[in-house]
């Protein structure tokens, strides 16, 4: 039977096909948008805002880390219950909710795509299994490829297509999509219990991380992949990091990418946009950040925007957990993995009375106030390590208010006046600046907009939000509360949220990519991997790659060698 | 005959993977590397379950399967109270159907952690783990201690895969690279190996842990000449060696779950840890003891938010160790039916709950018969998992592997089984809704 969906009255925004703010009809037939429909469902959207569903470029919502932040912070756990209903699974949490919450919570947001961004090679298959528990979501993950042993000893001797074997290889075994960096050479470093800044050598490795991300940059341009390099750079969350930041975008400046898309995405910036030398004198150095993106096209950003209150803060940077854990005295999980990565876990409170908290919560905005064109930067809090993703609407009332702001500030710590530019940006976005920085944005810059996501031009995938929301509406609360529920999220022509309540839940498909890499390369490159497995993995060769089981819903994007 | 290579045993928290074994007329003939003795004995396969069988008058009679799913059905649909226990020794997929009917009827899931590392996972909550994989203990570490564990005995392989024995990286030459040092209650066959060995008093072992700790931080002198049996020199001993590591790592097993201070041990160790790692590359980690006890602690957390011990009751999960963990409902004489997989609480649980156990409606699902038949009202065989069935287990550092299918079977898998309990449930609730 053919599946007709038709929305009416609804004003659209969907910037990717340059649409904003029209009174517009989406139809959609089978799942897809269409020209036309016939004998259509008719949802009145009324004259509410219309988007494509959201895309979120970066959040660690499955894997390893995620689960153990879960298991040490049954206090989080009490904060989100639910019970269970005749279409929901129960569910718990706030900063690391359960996987069934995750994806009821963000499709209640009118979010349809999430890309988790840090999966552990070797623990890749329990990224896969909790994907599988996320419904609703379609989703990727990132595969972390720059501490690898493999990497930095191609980037030592200077073999860039050997390099790229391996990547192909690594982003095929863990059904990835794309080459994420975390610290690069400092994670390893962290297995000695030492980092690294970006021109120090990597213990016993003699390269530098500066080299890796070049290489890692070079490599991953061989072939046409939809999405570049996905950078956490060196020093994250140190005083005075802001030089390391632009450092490490110029590194990549060079390198041609493979389409019309950056060479580098640098993720959670508000983390690397940080002046002074000392939590005593820390400032923002957004204006610097926002600077070099305004005037260079290699780089793209996503936010990593405070949240106030608690949160758990978990990422691949093993040394950044432990000083974060050296400051609170709160409790502190590492889990260090083989010939690969690592990871550090702990709890955090972002409080506006602190100064050092209050600048980092100006910061993330105002990159996004800072930079002129919002084709260049994402929405995201990097969930939950600068604040969880439900947190979202707070940021987009932010940054659509410059009273809100305002207002806020005057609770906040008075250092915000003094060390931070916040108050005195009046720049307020619009809603198609919103759908941009929500969706637009992390579709193109994904690759995925090629796939049916983020837009609503004909072909593209049924997913669409309706915001119980006027198009002229300014007050910042109504504007928080309706990008917290929506009317509609409409995934695949389904209806899986009304009125804020989620009425189905169908899984999602998982996205990854294929590599097509060179026979000859690829059998040189495996005499060095398999000499790994053989000596130093405490996995054998045959058992490593992720099976098929455990992608049900697969989505495969090739991406050939450039020629 | 057929050669299977890469073969993963489910035996233990080790999860050996590399094991070569010989398949002829559908039978695992012979095991030709990689299995220590108790692993190779499971993949050998011993005497099983083998109908399906409903209790009547005092002793189990064969049924079908449809008979015995049906019958554990009725009896959970009916339960106002019910434990579902085990989940430890069968993989991932079953416990995710496990935890979803629990749900289903509000029962408290619960699973073999709840008597071995509840206590650590306990400690994990209050102070965390500063942990690693196995590779990176075979590659670096310089220093092993194994604390209140004897894993010449319990993980046969652990050394030589993953600890004192095995060569990596940094440790290309094996234990000439490294240090062992045992603390143990008594001389056990590990205790024999080590470079030092700490004989401590029975009980004693947070006393021990905090004179480690004190001297690490600095405060030798708060240290009195003998703690738990250990002299002070030996100690100061100890600690030089754990300063002068370069990666030390500290395995610790039920002789420190289950004495004394239990949980506190354990957090106290923790904190060893990280005052060790105030010096140098220092580590932790539980020598979990069933295959996938760490699975389905992490299938339990990322679906309710919780690793055991977990009611779901009131809809949502709800979790409070010491009051809904099962011997504690048992005792209580809380709990109206218990369904058991994959695990035998009728060896290991207190005498007390056994007795309740023995009143109330008990289904047992297992490949092989333990204590637990001998009471069980309802018993259901099932496939062994990573002979006859395949499936996704976490190793005792957490890393996933996927167990393989070696010989066919006419046995139903634990997922299977249950998906058709949890689908007769409903039909059974569905008609009462009528």
């Amino acid at each position: 039977m053919v599946e007709e969906l038709l929305i009416r009255n609804g004003v659209v925004y969907d910037p990717i096909n340059g649409v904003n703010g029209e009174k517009k009809d989406i139809c959609i037939r089978d799942g897809k948008v269409v020209e036309e429909v016939r004998n259509p469902k008719v949802i009145d959207a009324e004259g509410r805002v219309v988007m494509p569903g959201g895309v979120d470029i970066h959040a660690h919502i499955a894997g390893g880390k995620v689960n153990a932040g879960r298991l040490f912070r049954p206090e989080d756990g009490r904060k989100g219950r639910e019970a269970k209903t005749k279409v929901c699974r129960a569910q718990s949490g706030y900063s690391v909710p359960n996987t069934f919450a995750t994806g009821y919570r963000y499709a209640k947001m009118g979010y349809t795509f999430v890309m988790e961004a840090a999966m552990p090679p070797l623990a890749a298959r329990h990224t896969h299994e909790e994907i599988v528990d996320i419904p609703i979501l379609d989703n990727a993950a990132l595969p972390l490829i720059d501490n690898n042993w493999m990497t930095m000893e191609y980037v030592k001797s200077g073999d860039t297509d050997l390099l790229a074997a391996y990547i192909a290889w690594m982003v095929k075994a863990t059904k990835g999509y794309g080459v994420k960096v975390v610290n690069p050479g400092g994670t390893e470093a962290w297995a000695w219990a030492k980092n690294c800044d970006l021109n120090d050598a990597v213990p016993y490795f003699d390269v530098t991380p500066a080299e890796i991300v070049k290489g890692l940059a070079e490599a991953t341009e061989k072939f046409e992949m939809p999405h570049s390099i996905h950078v956490h750079g060196n020093m994250l969350g140190h005083p005075g990091n802001y030089e390391v930041t632009t450092s490490t975008y110029d590194l990549v400046k060079g390198i041609k990418p493979y389409r019309d898309r950056p060479t580098m995405h640098a993720t959670h910036t508000q983390f690397h946009s940080y002046g002074g030398t000392t939590w005593a004198d820390f400032e923002s150095k957004a204006g610097a950040i926002a600077d070099y993106v305004n005037k260079n096209e290699h780089v793209s950003i996503d936010l990593g925007s405070v949240i106030l209150g608690d949160t758990t803060t978990m990422t691949a940077d093993g040394p950044m957990e432990y000083s974060l854990y050296q400051i609170t005295g709160r409790k502190w999980t590492n889990h260090d993995v083989e010939l690969e990565t690592g990871s550090g876990i702990t709890p955090f409170l972002y409080s506006g009375k602190v100064s050092v908290h209050t600048i980092q919560w100006a910061i993330g905005q105002e990159l996004a106030l800072l930079i002129k064109d919002p084709w260049k930067l994402a929405l995201t809090t990097d969930h939950p390590n600068a604040g969880p993703f439900i947190g979202y609407p707070i940021i987009i009332s932010m940054l659509m208010s410059k009273r809100r702001r305002d207002e806020s500030a005057e609770d906040m710590h008075s250092a915000i006046y003094k060390r931070a530019e916040l108050p005195s940006i009046d720049r307020e976005y619009d809603l198609n600046e919103i759908a941009i920085i929500t969706r637009g944005m992390a579709a193109k810059t994904l690759g995925l907009h090629e796939h049916g996501k983020g837009h609503l031009g004909v072909g593209a995938d049924g997913d669409v939000a309706i915001y119980d929301l006027s198009p002229e509406e300014r007050e910042a609360g109504k504007i928080q509360k309706a990008f917290l529920n929506t009317k509609y999220t409409i995934k695949g022509g389904e209806v899986v949220v009304k009125d804020g309540e989620v009425v189905a839940a169908p899984a999602g498909k998982t996205y990854f990519v294929t590599p097509e890499c060179d026979e000859k390369l690829t059998e040189e490159m495996m005499t060095h991997l398999k000499d790994k497995f053989e000596h130093y993995y405490s996995v054998t060769f045959n058992n490593y790659p992720v099976q098929d089981a455990y992608v049900p819903n697969p989505y495969e994007i090739k991406a050939p060698w450039r020629s | 005959m057929v050669e299977i290579t890469d073969v993963v045993c489910s035996l233990c928290g080790c999860v050996c993977d590399d094991i070569v074994v010989e398949v002829e007329d559908n039978n695992v003939t012979k095991v030709k590397k990689g299995a220590c003795s108790v692993g190779k004995s499971k993949l050998m396969g011993h005497g099983r379950i083998e109908s399906p069988a409903i209790r009547e008058n005092g002793s189990l009679k064969d049924c079908s399967y449809d008979d015995a799913i049906k019958k554990a059905a009725e009896i959970l649909a009916a339960a106002r109270r019910p434990l579902l226990y085990g989940w430890s020794s069968t993989v991932c997929e079953a416990d995710k159907v496990g935890v979803e009917l629990a749900e289903e009827i509000g029962a408290v899931i619960d699973n073999t952690a709840s008597v071995c590392h509840g206590p650590s996972v306990l400690a994990i909550q209050d102070v965390g783990l500063p942990s690693c994989t196995l590779g990176e203990v075979k590659n670096r570490a310089d220093l092993v201690i194994y604390w209140g564990a004897n894993p010449a005995a319990a993980h046969a392989n652990h050394m030589k895969r993953y600890s004192y024995i095995s060569k990596g990286y940094w440790t290309a030459e094996g234990k000439k690279n490294k240090k062992l040092i045992v603390v143990d209650v008594r001389r056990t066959a590990t205790a024999k190996m080590a470079d030092v060995f700490l004989q401590i008093e029975q009980g004693k072992d947070y006393l021990v842990f905090s004179a480690l700790r004190a001297m690490l931080y600095g405060y030798e002198d708060v240290v009195p000449e003998v703690v738990g049996g250990v002299s002070k020199k030996d100690l100061l001993e100890t600690v030089r060696m754990m300063k002068e590591a370069k990666f030390g790592i500290i395995f610790f097993g039920m002789g420190v779950t289950h004495t004394g201070a239990r949980h506190n041990n354990i957090v106290n160790a923790i904190q060893t840890t990280r005052a060790a790692h105030t010096h140098t590359k220092f580590n932790i980690m539980p020598m979990r003891g069933h295959y996938n006890v760490a699975g389905i602690n992490q299938v339990c957390t990322w679906e309710t938010g919780y690793p055991f011990a977990v009611d779901l009751s009131r809809g949502y999960a709800w979790y409070n160790p010491g009051e809904h963990s099962a011997t504690d409902l048992l005792i209580r004489r809380e709990c109206d039916v218990a369904l058991f997989i994959a695990s035998d609480p009728g060896a290991h649980f207190p005498g007390e709950s056994i007795r309740h156990l023995a009143k109330i409606p008990v289904i047992q699902i297992d490949p092989f018969p333990n204590p637990t038949t001998e009471f069980a009202d309802v018993v259901i065989p099932a496939a062994i998992s990573g002979i006859e069935a395949e499936g996704n287990v976490y190793r005792m550092d957490n890393i996933p592997i996927r167990l393989r299918k070696l010989v066919d079977t006419e046995y139903m898998a634990d997922e299977e089984i249950l998906e058709r309990i949890l689908g007769e449930v409903r039909a059974i609730k569905e008609k009462e809704g009528e």
